[in-house]
């Protein structure tokens, strides 16, 4: 379910890095909180965003989810199929509903982010 | 007993612009009696617009029955109990509206010299004494037009205090329990949010404010009872540390309608607060507006009020605009009159010991409800609650039910959902406040469809999830309305 | 019910509140009135106010006809106790009635998507400009002085603690019209929103086409403010507004002192999701059946708490009803009719005095008469049971000898006539 080369943040993100280059989305246990999918926020190519920062946000009907950068960098493209059919969110997480690539300003800090592993065991604890 | 509900006639309608046909009118304007004039001469031919495309065109006979028939998909305190939490949904009496609507008062123009406007005055000094005197404060404005409005001018009036005492400060604490419009307020008058965690019983955590209340916070704010109708016992502590400190109270009147006559706001440390006339004093809600949201101060803040403000000049009222320390105005002239106007017949109709007796059947209506109530339903907070009665869904939720299923199929039974999912500190929270207005039998009738519904969700919860069931719509596509929103007519 | 409550009494039922805190004497309010005593008390109230003058007042508040059939609908208790529509399976009357609203504000303005309405004019502008700026992500304000004193003064209240700078531009003495070349010069980089009024404070038809240019070359939103609505009955709507802030008090709201009115924000489909306010979106039931709801409530305050759009939890939509009725029985041809009424009217008036500045005008202008103070022929005006205008130098010091004077289709021709002699 939650594929081996991707890093996970306790915010519930998703990176999967390519050399220098991250692609980041929300995963499926977000997806599964937030319930149907209406509306996302994304920054526009160029913004540059610390570790931590704040990206942009998901809408359900009912909730704000912020999203926030897995890693520091700057953004390169962002998936702009999303804002025509945001329930792409909910049936692909992982692939199709990817949010943005980055370029990564500091790359060594993957290493502190969950593996698969460590992210299920995770989202286990939390309920 | 027999149900409230049963099917009855519901018309189809269709919108304005699909009944108008070209040429139909509902109004007749008088000859003029001075010489008619060309437009684009007098506007210039480029400011005069084409006709207005689309527009109704509909005869009178037919925009009667187009709201008419609207008006019949309407649940309304008419019909019945609104069980909502937080709102108060009370009886609108009919001799509010009569009086508001006496011409005198509906037509002064707010700019009519002050010699031909001292009816109007003088409703709005007695109304402003009156609620004063109910929440023990010194002074009070009539200005802000929402709760909202006036939470927003409350922080501003504590901001220009702590200014003139030489720092204005960076935050205001906010309970995790708090209505959404607190922290909405606060950011506006530009401070920091910082929220305060509810400690057990629900309530406010005295030994975690002893922590966090220092040199940066420039108020709380606070609803009392709060929004799980719970007296805050320990707010004479919570005010002391708040003065000692240098930081003010504010309090979010919502939940008056449960100390009227039994304690007053001025006398247990509050510093100010914004009243909901459209709770408490019963002015109706209209389908969503208007609403008044007077702010009552002690007198340290009296001279930060919005201008103008009504003095007493000889026999007289007079609107006094001199006051340098005034935070400026919060909206253009003196405020939602009609709304005030209504808020003083209910006031003038109970007098003090009418209020009181609201209050304490209030309280009466809401334990009755939580005592019958309590063998079915979850309550996560075990103190004495008084004018509202905070439940949770967990042994609904265990077939599949959420406190939202729930209260869809409540409607079936001929009741407005209680409020569901606040505060957010109750997960899946059924907010439940029945108000003085609502005598034993439609009490009853309330529990009766609350343990009929409880019953339901273990026998056949299919029928709880696809409720409503009897209603002329059943549920709406709330995630295709927000994600391809159509938000007008083409 | 004091059984099952396990209680004596009711008054066991505060037992368990701090002695401290409780109030020990009666609350020093007189004992309740009768109905009639009530009626009596504000029929008296109203007596005090001298009904049945003329008026010749406008500026900001106006003295319209109020068709019957908006209170007959308006009173109906399934209209006026009902509760906001978030149940929408049972508010569907609310919720149809506040998207035909929203439907006409756009047919009136010519925008895309209007809200389902704010507290006032003056309030919506506020937020309006908030708006802009967080649209453009521009904190500074430039609103010309010939935008409605009160309304100036709500901005500022709204926006000084929010890192928002707010400045004025002024008006061309003759013609009574914003000073385009003062825009200009204070014009920069770092302006979110530009704020004009048409038609003005003045009653003057302003140079917006001039604002937004300048603005909109500079990267600024443009906010057009309206206070009269029966303006756009005959007036194009404002070309190049990006923000449209108004009042409808005109659309069968009495005066009432002063409020309850209603505003209204309409706007480019761009700007939707900052936009304030409660919106109403069309859907479908699980029947298929066409449906309204309240809809982008993740705005809104109760959702995002302090990250809100604004902390605005109503909506008139009591108020927003009246109008709705009243743009419904006025109609396509009613609302042209009525502002050629009430153009005629200020027209005549007009042609009775000398107007002050030379610009273009809908129903209401500003005179003076050399010789005679603004407050002189208002007394000698009360005596006929005449209301005057609004004498100007409370919020022009520049204008103390002149007044703001309105005629609508409700002005009589002896009344106005009455006027002219005053002004002689």
């Amino acid at each position: 379910m939650y594929p081996e080369n991707f890093r996970y943040t306790k915010e519930h993100e998703w990176v999967r890095v390519d050399g220098d280059i991250g692609t980041i989305g929300i995963t499926d246990h977000a997806q599964n909180e937030l319930g149907d999918i209406v509306y996302i926020d994304l920054p526009k190519p160029g913004a540059k965003f610390s570790q931590g920062g704040t990206l942009g946000s998901v809408e359900s009907v009912k909730a704000v989810s912020d999203i926030y950068a897995p890693v520091s960098g700057e953004v390169l493209e962002i998936n702009t199929a999303l804002a025509d059919s945001p329930e792409r969110v909910n049936a692909d997480p992982h692939g199709e509903a990817w949010f943005l690539k980055i370029r990564l300003s500091a790359p060594g800090e993957i290493e502190k982010l969950m593996s698969a592993a460590d992210y299920q065991a995770y989202i286990g604890a939390e309920k | 007993m027999t149900p409230k509900v049963r099917a009855h006639l519901s018309q189809n309608e269709p919108l304005l612009f699909e009944r108008s046909s070209p040429g139909k009118i509902a109004y007749q304007l008088p000859q003029l009696d001075v010489p008619a004039v060309d437009a684009k001469q007098v506007l210039g031919s480029e400011n005069v617009r084409e006709e207005i495309e689309g527009f109704p065109e509909v005869s009178e006979v037919e925009a009667i029955r187009h709201f008419t028939r609207l008006s019949t998909w309407n649940y309304a305190i008419d019909h019945g109990m609104y069980p909502l939490g937080s709102c108060t949904m009370k009886y609108n009496p009919r001799i509010n509206e009569a009086v508001a609507q006496i011409e005198g008062l509906a037509w002064a123009h707010p700019y009519r010299p002050e010699s031909l406007a001292q009816g109007s005055m003088e409703v709005m000094a007695r109304l402003e004494a009156a609620l004063a005197e109910i929440t023990g404060m010194d002074a009070v404005t009539l200005q802000p037009s929402a709760g909202a409005h006036g939470e927003l001018t409350g922080i501003l009036l504590i901001r220009a205090l702590l200014e003139k005492r030489g720092n204005p400060r960076k935050k205001i604490l906010i309970p995790d329990s708090a209505h959404g419009t607190n922290p909405a307020s606060a950011v506006i008058a530009g401070y920091a949010v910082e929220h305060v965690p509810s400690n057990a019983e629900g309530g406010l955590d005295v030994g975690v404010l002893e922590r966090i209340v220092d040199a940066d916070v420039a108020a709380l704010m606070v609803t009392n009872p709060n929004t799980l109708g719970v007296f805050e016992n320990e707010i004479l502590r919570v005010a002391e540390i708040l003065h000692a400190r240098g930081a003010l109270l504010y309090m979010d009147g919502a939940n008056m309608n449960a100390l009227m006559g039994i304690a007053r706001p001025g006398d247990f440390g509050v510093d100010a607060l914004h009243l909901n006339l459209h709770k408490t004093f019963s002015t109706p809600h209209g389908g969503g507006g208007p609403g008044a949201g007077p702010v009552a101060v002690k007198k340290e803040l009296e001279p930060y009020l919005p201008v103008p403000r009504l003095k007493r000049s000889g026999k007289k009222w007079a609107w006094d605009y001199k006051r340098p320390r005034s935070i400026g105005r919060v909206r253009a002239f003196y405020g939602n009159f009609g709304v005030l106007v209504r808020a003083l017949a209910y006031i003038l109709a109970h007098g003090g010991p009418g209020l009181r007796n609201v209050t304490v059947d209030a309280v009466l209506n809401a334990n009755y409800l939580r005592k019958k109530l309590e063998p079915y339903f979850d309550l996560p907070y075990k103190a004495p609650n008084m004018h509202e009665v905070v439940f949770s869904d967990e042994r609904q939720a265990k077939h599949g039910v959420r406190t939202g299923d729930f209260a869809k199929r409540l409607i079936d039974y001929g009741f407005h959902p209680y409020t569901v999912s606040f505060p957010l500190i109750v997960h899946g929270a059924m907010m439940i406040e029945p108000t003085e207005t609502e005598g034993k039998r439609e009490l009853d009738h309330f529990i009766e469809a609350m343990i009929a519904v409880a019953q339901e969700v273990e026998t056949d919860p299919q029928t709880v999830l696809s409720a409503p069931h009897g209603t002329r719509t059943s549920r709406v596509d709330e995630v295709t309305a927000a994600r391809k929103p159509v938000l007008r007519w083409k | 019910m004091l059984d099952a409550c396990g209680v004596q009494s009711a008054e066991d039922l505060f037992a368990h509140l701090p002695d401290a805190v409780r109030l020990k004497r009666p609350l020093d309010l007189p004992p309740g009135m009768s109905e009639y005593e009530i009626v009596q008390y504000f029929r008296d109230r109203a007596t005090q106010n001298a009904p049945r003058y003329a008026s010749f007042l406008g500026a900001g508040a106006y003295w319209h006809y109020r068709p019957v059939l908006v209170d007959t609908v308006v009173s109906r208790g399934e209209f006026l106790t009902s509760y906001t529509p978030y149940q929408a399976e049972i508010s569907q009357g609310t919720l149809t009635a506040i998207f035909e609203f929203q439907t006409m504000i756009c047919q009136l303005t010519g925008m895309d998507v209007a809200n389902a309405s704010m507290y006032d004019g003056s309030t919506a502008m506020a937020e309006a400009a908030m708006m802009a700026v967080r649209a453009t992500g521009k904190g500074r304000v430039l609103v010309a002085r010939s935008v409605h004193p009160e309304y100036r003064e709500v901005l500022r209240t709204y926006t000084r603690h929010q890192g928002m700078a707010v400045e004025e531009f002024g008006y061309v003495g003759d013609a009574g019209v914003l000073d385009a070349e003062d825009l200009e010069r204070k014009m920069d980089p770092l302006t979110g929103a530009v704020i004009v009024q048409s038609p003005n404070f003045f009653g003057i038809i302003d140079r917006v086409k001039e604002a937004a240019e300048i603005a909109h070359r500079a990267g600024a939103l443009l906010v057009v403010v309206f206070t009269e609505a029966v303006s756009l009955g005959i007036l194009e709507p404002p070309q190049g507004a990006d923000i449209m802030a108004g009042e409808l008090q005109s659309f069968a709201i009495v005066p009432s002192y002063g409020g309850p009115f209603a505003g209204v924000i309409a706007t480019r489909e761009k700007f939707v999701r900052q936009m304030p306010g409660r919106l109403v979106g069309q859907t479908t039931d699980t029947r298929g059946n066409r449906a309204y709801c309240l809809t982008l409530a993740t705005r809104e305050q109760h959702i995002r708490r302090e990250k809100a759009t604004s902390n605005i939890c109503t909506n008139q939509a009591l108020i927003a009803l009246m109008a709705t009725v009243f743009m419904t029985v006025y109609g396509k041809r009613g609302l042209r009719e009525l502002a050629e009424q009430n153009l005629a009217k200020a027209h005549y008036l007009a042609s009775r005095l000398k107007p002050r500045f030379c610009g273009k005008f809908f129903n209401e202008f500003v005179a003076h008469s050399p010789g005679k103070t603004p407050e002189a022929i208002n007394q000698a005006l009360l005596k006929r049971k005449i209301a005057g205008g609004v004498a100007l130098g409370r919020f022009y010091p520049e204008l103390a000898d002149s007044m703001l004077l309105c005629a609508t289709e409700m002005s009589r021709r002896p009344d106005m006539d009455a006027v002219g002699e005053a002004f002689a």
